[in-house]
Parts: structure tokens; sequence; C-alpha cells
């Protein structure tokens, strides 16, 4: 199965992940703790950007609303733990059908009702938004008051209950993400992920052909929703408190999607890429800002704007499929 | 032959640069820890200001930033310790509060302040306490954060229970003071953290006040509303004699403009948050500025130190009153420097311990003084009836912290010039 | 609840929801035209909003009066934004296009909080305070001068779209692409021409909006989001529609927010966007695709 995975990746591109690999094994060892914080944001996009990627990259539907799955992850877990004391894993097992089960509602109203692209987009984005609104409305999970997880303690580390240092959290993240990069790739070389490849180029050709769309769009979003709630659960665990004003915020969903278009979408390491050039970005830039003294709320903002802007233009897949032949690394065509 | 030289070379070249490449070196390499020495006594205390500079709360960041401003100046009248200000932009953000956080600490900063937000304040908490270094909370209201158990978390400021109790002690002073008193009040809040939780806390903190007042209607809006039309509307038909409220500053404008379209003076405006007696509130409208009666956490008038703080602000930042942000971010920076001085040594625990022992009695906020029970929570602290008049705010209660008399009923809209 | 609050309420939904309508005209042109998803409206329509505070703190002119050189001017700027920086992402993918105006957006976000500062900003006209009382109506004169503005507006749009050579080009860009470039059209200007439309008109009804509602510079996101549904409700590409979208969602948001709680109202413009989508996707006016 290992050989099937790695059919077609040049040598050294698999060097070069394995030395990745054991870099970010080893990073908590010696980065500071501020560091340590930075990759944890960086690691938590990651993860979250290969979920969308599915979604989008590979079956071509672009949802814009995808903090609605964080927020239900999250509070799903954190309700769960704060009424009933369930620890966050056992809460996992409840907030991925949750999340899916949103993703499938969204799908099935959009492809019965053959609603895409842009449309599709907005549907995304106006079901987060009832959901942030809902949310604070609902009573059980304090609605706008937010919800208080009790926090324990960082002497040592709670795996089951997810309490404790950072470090933990990095670990756990790091492991997501790299499973999650290894599921994406048995993904696309399975039949699914030729089916949405055609699905993405042509679905009146994948049709036609016999290719059930509407299955295969589903499954790509319930996987997506799934896979995403699982971030959700992570942030209520680290940050210990949510407001739906925050968490189901359309500025989050957009956050997601930043790492994997700017990294190069349909692509495997292209949101993991993304959300390293898009986090570093910002905490270069805020550095910078600091060191010359410039002291402008909003000039950051402004500078990553325009980054983004130029990248956008000047690299319109994202920036990994050009790194990558830059770097000698793209696999060899057959 | 040929090509697998190549191959070769080729080989050695592309590594390094897919290394740095993939890690954003610049920011790895910075990001390597200083040491973090602890100064001897007599160099400045660092102090790291965590507030939202920039986001949609960026406007009152900034104006808690006035109070640190005026704290260089003071402090050195009152012949305390200098501080080292390290700035941070918590963005408005949960996330960037706490990467902030570890960066200030990091960098060195012995003592955090900040951040005005109940969830950013949290997140910063939790880097604190995990830290081991002191932080002073300047305001934020949500009354879990001082009931994790931490050690070095303390909060200077109200929580929503005390603003609410504050408030109806308050009230009933002033209706004491005024001869009357509404029967009927409609309660208008936004649906936001604070909102919220001063609506549920009515439910139990009022019925221990014996009001004369029944609450016969209450309405929620959105915080993102631009138009409160609808909200007005509902209100006025109410009937109610007085009008309660929970807002923030732009929205307090915007009903105040309804009030007048829709022509409904009402009783009284009794607001226990921000927004009806702050400076712009005050600019913008003008004559229709006068008299709603807010109950805040304020400044002491009559105290020493605030007439200090009112002369320094008046040559920094003419034209400002002294509010609410300036004070409590002022007093976060005394208690720094106090106990800095008290302990004689910037290490952590001992800096903690001695802020847990202060007994600030000269300070500037309304009540006997700064003083912190064993969860690190000031629950000494009063609130202050404030009642706006000719673009300055007049106190009102409690007696000792007040410098005038009531103006009630308002003065109805229609009869303003 | 006696009859006039309901009555009152209703007329001022029905009031600003002709300026959101306006608003979302713009949306409506450019998306039905240029086939741009412009995720920067909002963003646009509070630049003119400031220019609107600018000159009017300046020189104390009268926003109503100073909706036409701004609109003009917001015309110029759309016209350079488009022909400059977004027309290569016309034929690119809706995530691209996304991305480019995502940038723009937070780009203008912060240019206006560097200039202008977080603190709310308005317009203090003399007519700030003003309502006309009919019977038992009161209806509040700023929302009646907007909403009077934004329907002359429309009219004019509508004339110019109908019955000009102009205007009849570019709905012939709209109807068909390749048909137009066969005819000769200058494709590339026209596109500019109508993102500079669609920037005039968000910005006429960004002027008018001052009237009504303070300016922060994180105002955008909330009416792009609005101008959406407003023109998904409506329909796509007709200029009625939008009006019409803008009036029931301002009239349902309004009426929601009086029955219910009024912090629940934007759900049920969700709601009604959802509904449409799925059983109207042409929205009310528009016309089905063939």
């Amino acid at each position: 199965m290992i050989a099937r995975l790695i059919e077609g990746v040049s040598r050294r591109a698999l060097v070069v992940m394995a030395a990745l690999l054991v870099l970010l094994l080893a990073a908590p060892l010696f980065a500071s703790d501020y560091l340590l914080t930075v990759l944890i944001l960086i690691l938590y996009f990651a993860y979250i950007g290969q979920a969308w990627n599915i979604m989008m990259g590979f079956a071509g539907q672009l949802s814009l609303g995808h903090a609605l799955y964080v927020g239900l992850g999250a509070y799903t877990a954190a309700a769960l733990y704060v009424h009933f004391g369930i620890g966050p894993w056992l809460g996992l097992l409840v907030a991925i059908p949750v999340a899916a089960l949103a993703g499938a509602f969204i799908g099935f109203l959009a492809f019965r009702f053959k609603v895409g692209g842009v449309y599709f987009a907005i549907l995304t984005i106006a079901v987060a938004e009832f959901a942030r609104v809902g949310f604070d409305h609902l009573a059980w999970t304090n609605g706008s008051s937010g919800l208080f997880l009790p926090v324990a303690q960082y002497a040592h580390n709670d795996l089951w209950l997810l309490r404790g240092h950072p470090a933990m959290f990095y670990y756990i993240l790091l492991a997501a993400t790299v499973l999650a990069f290894i599921f994406c790739r048995a993904l696309l070389q399975s039949r699914i992920g030729y089916f949405w490849l055609a699905i993405r180029e042509d679905e009146e050709a994948a049709r036609s052909v016999g290719i059930d769309a509407f299955r295969y769009k589903m499954i790509a979003v319930v996987i997506s929703a799934g896979m995403t709630s699982f971030a959700g659960v992570i942030y209520a665990f680290y940050y210990n408190n949510l407001f739906p004003e925050q968490v189901f915020h359309i500025s989050r969903s957009i956050e997601i999607i930043l790492g994997p278009i700017v990294g190069g979408i349909g692509t495997l390491f292209g949101p993991i890429l993304g959300a390293f050039v898009l986090t570093g970005l910002a905490e270069i830039l805020t550095g910078a800002l600091n060191t010359l003294g410039v002291d402008l709320p909003g000039a950051k903002q402004v500078f990553y704007g325009i980054c983004l802007l130029l990248v956008i233009m000047a690299l319109p897949d994202g920036i990994w499929p050009w790194l990558k032949r830059r770097l000698g690394l793209a696999e060899r065509e057959p | 032959m040929n090509s697998k030289s190549k191959s070769a070379t080729k080989m050695a070249r592309p590594s390094r640069r897919a290394f740095s490449a993939g890690l954003g070196a610049v920011g790895f390499a910075a990001g390597i820890a200083p040491f973090n020495i602890v100064r001897a006594q007599g160099a400045p205390l660092k102090v790291g200001v965590l507030l939202p500079r920039s986001g949609y709360q960026a406007g009152i960041g900034q104006d808690c930033q006035r109070g640190v401003d005026l704290a260089a100046g003071v402090l050195k009248d009152l012949g305390m310790p200098s501080l080292q200000i390290m700035n941070g932009d918590t963005e408005t953000s949960v996330e960037v509060a706490r990467s902030r956080a570890e960066k200030l600490i990091g960098e060195g900063a012995q003592v955090l302040v900040g951040a005005f937000d109940s969830g950013q304040s949290t997140a910063i908490a939790q880097v604190a306490e995990q830290k081991g270094i002191p932080y002073i909370i300047n305001i934020a209201a949500a009354p879990p954060i001082t009931e994790q158990g931490y050690k070095f978390v303390f909060r200077n400021f109200t929580t929503a229970g005390m603003i609410l109790g504050g408030a109806f002690a308050n009230q009933k002073e002033v209706f004491a003071l005024t001869g009357a008193a509404p029967k009927t009040v409609v309660f208008m809040h936004v649906n936001d953290t604070f909102g919220t939780a001063m609506q549920k806390g009515i439910g139990a903190v009022m019925p221990k006040f014996d009001l004369p007042y029944k609450i016969v209607e209450t309405i929620a809006y959105d915080p993102a509303a631009r138009d409160l039309s609808v909200e007005v509307a509902k209100a006025k038909a109410s009937g109610a004699d007085a009008l309660m409220m929970v807002s923030r500053l732009n929205d307090a404008i915007l009903i105040t403009r309804e009030l007048i379209k829709q022509r409904w003076s009402p009783m009284a405006i009794m607001s226990m948050g921000p927004g009806w007696y702050e400076d712009q509130y005050l600019k913008t409208l003008g004559k229709m500025s006068d008299d709603p009666i807010s109950f805040a956490p304020w400044y002491d008038p009559n105290k020493a130190l605030s007439k200090q703080l009112e002369a320094a602000l008046a040559k920094s930042a003419p034209g400002v009153n002294l509010n609410t942000n300036h004070v409590y971010t002022f007093e976060a920076l005394l208690i720094a420097a106090d106990a800095y001085k008290r302990a004689g040594t910037a290490d952590p625990k001992t800096l903690a311990e001695a802020i847990r022992k202060t007994h600030i009695i000269n300070n500037t906020t309304t009540g006997p003084g700064i003083m912190f029970n064993e969860k690190g929570q000031n629950d000494k602290l009063q609130i202050s009836a404030i009642q706006n008049r000719g673009g300055k705010l007049t106190v009102l209660a409690p007696k000792a912290a007040a410098n005038g008399k009531p103006v009630w009923p308002l003065t109805p809209y229609n009869k303003r010039a | 609840m006696p009859f006039d609050v309901y009555l009152n309420v209703a007329v001022g939904g029905v009031l600003t929801g002709l300026v959101y309508g306006l608003m979302a005209l713009g949306l409506s042109v450019i998306f039905g035209v240029v086939r741009i998803v412009n995720f920067a409206h909002g963003e646009m329509m509070t630049i003119a909003m400031y220019i609107a505070i600018v000159l009017f703190s300046a020189l104390h002119l009268d926003p109503l009066i100073m909706m036409i050189p701004i609109a003009v001017v917001m015309f110029a700027f759309g016209y350079a934004l488009q022909a400059g920086v977004i027309n290569p992402f016309i034929t690119r993918p809706e995530h691209s296009q996304f991305l480019l105006l995502v940038a723009i957006a937070i780009i203008i976000v912060n240019v206006l909080l560097i200039l202008f500062g977080p603190d709310a900003q308005s317009v203090q006209t003399s007519y700030a305070y003003d309502s006309y009382q009919i019977g038992k109506l009161i209806v509040d004169a700023n929302k009646a001068y907007a909403a009077l503005a934004a329907l002359v507006v429309t009219a004019a749009l509508y004339v110019f779209f109908q019955y000009t050579t102009l205007g009849t080009a570019i709905r012939a860009c709209a109807d068909n692409y390749t048909g137009a470039l066969v005819v000769g059209l200058d494709v590339k200007h026209l596109y500019a021409l109508t993102f500079g439309l669609g920037a005039a008109c968000v910005g006429a009804a960004g002027v008018m909006l001052v009237l009504i509602v303070d300016v922060t510079p994180s105002l955008g996101p909330t009416y792009t989001l609005l101008a959406f549904i407003i023109v998904i409700t409506g329909g796509l590409g007709s200029m009625p529609g939008a009006l019409i979208g803008g009036v029931l969602i301002g009239l349902t948001e309004a009426m929601a927010g009086l029955v219910f709680t009024p912090s629940a109202k934007s759900m049920f413009s969700f709601a009604i966007l959802v509904l449409v989508l799925l059983f109207r996707p042409q929205g009310i006016m528009g016309k089905r695709a063939t």
C-alpha cells in the first residue's frame, strides 16, 4: 500500500518531505513558546485547508462557509464536556456526525436543486451566518455570552481530556496534518479521486459516462465537513472559550480558504504550504513594522492584502505548482 | 554516463533550498528563544500592554492607550518606579491575543496588562498562568475569568454581576434624590457577550433590591445592526415610562436619533453599559446628548489622584473627558508599579504575591480602593451613576463620589433648541 | 401592539429596502454583465460614504447634492479597477476572482482605517432628526429622501440600459459574449464601463445610506452579503428585480424584528435566500436560463 502511495513521486521529493517531517517533529524542542504558538496556528490552518481542499480542489465545489463545521465541531465537543463531562475524544464521535450531517444537508440542498458555482458559495455563506445568529440565541451553549471550558492545569499533559502544554496540541495537529495528507493522497489515487477529477473538469461529460455526480459530490462534502470538525474540537479545548460571533464569523471562513488558494488548489501540498506562507507572512509583517517603529493599526493588513494581490495575480494556480517546478520536485511524467 | 552526473549535481543543490523554502526561515530563526533575565531592582519594570488596536474594537483599544500615556508622568509624580511599556495589538482576535502574549513574554515582559475584551483576556490569562507571569486585567467583565483558580491573573474591574448590583444600588440613590421613579421600564440590550450577561444577571440580581419598577419588555438587538428603528418602535410601543439600556457607542447614537425621529422622550434613559457617556456620543449629538444616566465603572472625581489625572489628560488630550477606559488602564499600570516597588524584584512569583497584597486607597476609581480577594478579583469596586450635562459628565451617586444633582425627568427632545 | 406600530415599521422597512435595492443594483449590473463576483462591493460603498463625510465636514455639502459627483468619482474608480486589475480574472475560476476581490477588500478596509480611524462617523445634516407625521404614521425624513433618490437613480439607469445605444451594447455583452465580439463591440471597454456603472450605483447608494447609518471602516462585508442576498432574491440581471428584492428583504427584516426578536432578524434574510436558491434560483424577476 505504501508503494502505491509513493508511486510516481520522485526520490528527491520523498527526501524533502521526510526532512520536513523530522524538522517539524523536533521543533518544540528548540522553538520558543511564541514560535510554538505560531506553528500550532500554521498546522491548524494546514489541516483545515486540506479538508477544505477536498471539497474545492478535488470535487470543485467552492465553500465559503467552512467555519460552520469548525464551529459545530467545537461547540458540540465543548458543550458535551461542560454539561456532561464527556472528554473530547468521545465528544469527537458526536461532533463529526453533526458536522457531516450539516455538510450533507447543504450538499443535498445544493446538488439536488442544481445550485452550483457562485450560488453554491453564497449558500454556504448563508448557512454559516444562519448558524452564527442561531448560536447567538442558543441557551444550551450560553448564546452570545460565550461558552467557557473549565481550565485545569498545565503541569502535566492529560491527553484524554486535552488539558496541558501547548506542545501536546502541536503534536496532535501535526499528526492530524500528516494523516490528512496521506489520506488525501490515497483518495486522489482511488476510484473516487478519478471520479472527482472527471466531475470537476466537466460534470456533464462525467454524468454521460455513468458517474453518479450527486453521490460523489456528496461524499466530498461529507468527508470535508467531518474532517474539519476535528479541528473545531481541538480549537475548543485549546482556547477554552467559544463565542458564536468569532467562531462562525465569515472572516474565519475566509481565513480558512486563503491558505489553499494561495498554496495551490487541488494540489496535495498546496494547503500546507499556503498555511506556512500566510501565517509566516503575517508574523513577519508584524515584526517588520515593529522594528521600523511603525505604530499604525491597519498597516499590516494593508501589506498583507497587497501581498495576497500580488500572489494571486502572478501565480494564479498558487505557489506550490510554481515552487514545485522550480525546485525540480515535480512528479515524473509517466 | 553524462546524464547520471548531471542528475547527481542537480540533486545536491535544491535540497537546501527546499528546506529553507518550506519553513519560512526568517520567521523560524527569529523565534528561537532569547534569555529572560530577571532584572535587578532599579531597572524599569517591563510591562506588556495588550489592547485591540486594530479590528472593530480599535477605537476602544486606542482610547485605553490614553490611560497608558497618562501613566508615565503621573506615576513618576507619585514616586513610583518607572515602567517600560511594550505595546501589543490583539487585533480584536482571540488567536492573535494569545500569540502576542507569548511574544511579549518571550521578549522579556515581566507583567502583562490588558485586554478590554473578555475572550481575548481569557486567552491571555491562560498564557500568563501557564508561564507564571502576572497578568492584570484592566477591563473585562465576564465572570468566569477569575473563577478558574488562577494564581497569576488579577482583575481590577467589575464583573457583570458587580455592575448590575452596583447599578441597582445607585438607581435607588438617584430615585431618593429626585423623589421620583419610573413604574415600568423597557429593557433593550445588544445581543453580545456583555449585553446577554447583563440580561441574564438581571433576573438573578434585581429581586434583591426591591426596586419600584417592573420590566415590561426585553428587546435584544443584533450587534451588527445599522438601523435600530424597529427596535425603538418596539420599545416605544411597550408604553413603558423609562428606557433601560445596555448598548455600545454606535448603537447609543443611533437609538437617540431614532427616539427623536419617532417622537418618544422617555422619563429617563438608564444605561448600564458603555456608549451613552462617551465623548463621541456627546460631541455627535450636542444638545441632544444631555440627560441620559449611565451606571458604569467610573472614577471618583473627589479623589486627589483623579484630579491629577484630569489635569494630565487636559494637557495631553484637550477636549477629551476622563473616562472608564483611561482610569482603569491607568490603575492596572499603577498596580504593577506599586507591586514592583513593594516586591523590590521583578521575579514573577514574588511580583504576583505582591500584587495579591495590593492595598491602594489613594486610587482614582470609585470605591474603597484597590485590593484583591483570594481569586484575584477586586470585589470592592463600586459603580457610579453619571449624567450627561453639557458635554461633560456629572456624578450623581454614590454620595461620597458625587459632584452634582440629577436632572429628572429627561428633558423632552422636542423641547431642546 | 397597535396597528400604527406595524405600519410605521413596515414603511420604514420599505424605504430602507429601496436604498438597499440601489446598492444591490450595482452588484446586479456587475455580476450580470461582467460575471465577476464582486466581494468588495460593500467596501466600495464604504469609500463613497467616507468621501461624503469628508466633503460634508470640510465644505458642508449636503450628501443628497453630492450624490452625483461622488457617483462620478466612483465610476472612475470602478472603471480603473476593472480595466487595470480585474480584467485578466474574468476568465479565471471563481476562487481566483474571489481571492482577488477579498485582497482588494482587505486593502480598502485597512486604508480607510488608517485614514479615518475606527470610530463611527456620521453626517449631521440640518434635517438629521426630522420626521413627518401623517396621522398616526411617522416617517423618518432621511429615509424618505434616500428612498426617493434611490428611485430616481434606478429609473435613470433603467432608461440608460433600455433606450440608449451604449446601454443596449452592454446588455448584448451580458446576453452573448461571443456574439458581441462578432458584432465588433469593444468588450473590454464595455466591461470596464459596466463595472464603473456598478461602482457608481453602489456609491450613490452609499451616499444616501450615510443619512441613515453611521460609517466605520468595517461596514463593508455586511452590505456585500446583503447585496448578494438581494440580487439573488430579486433576480440576476433584472433592475426592477434588484429594487423588489431590496424592498422584500428590507420589509421582511423589519417585520421579523418587530414580531420576533430583533437580534435574530438577519436569520430571516438568510432563510429567504436559501428558499430562493432552492425553489426559484433565477429570482423573483429573473429569466430562467434556457
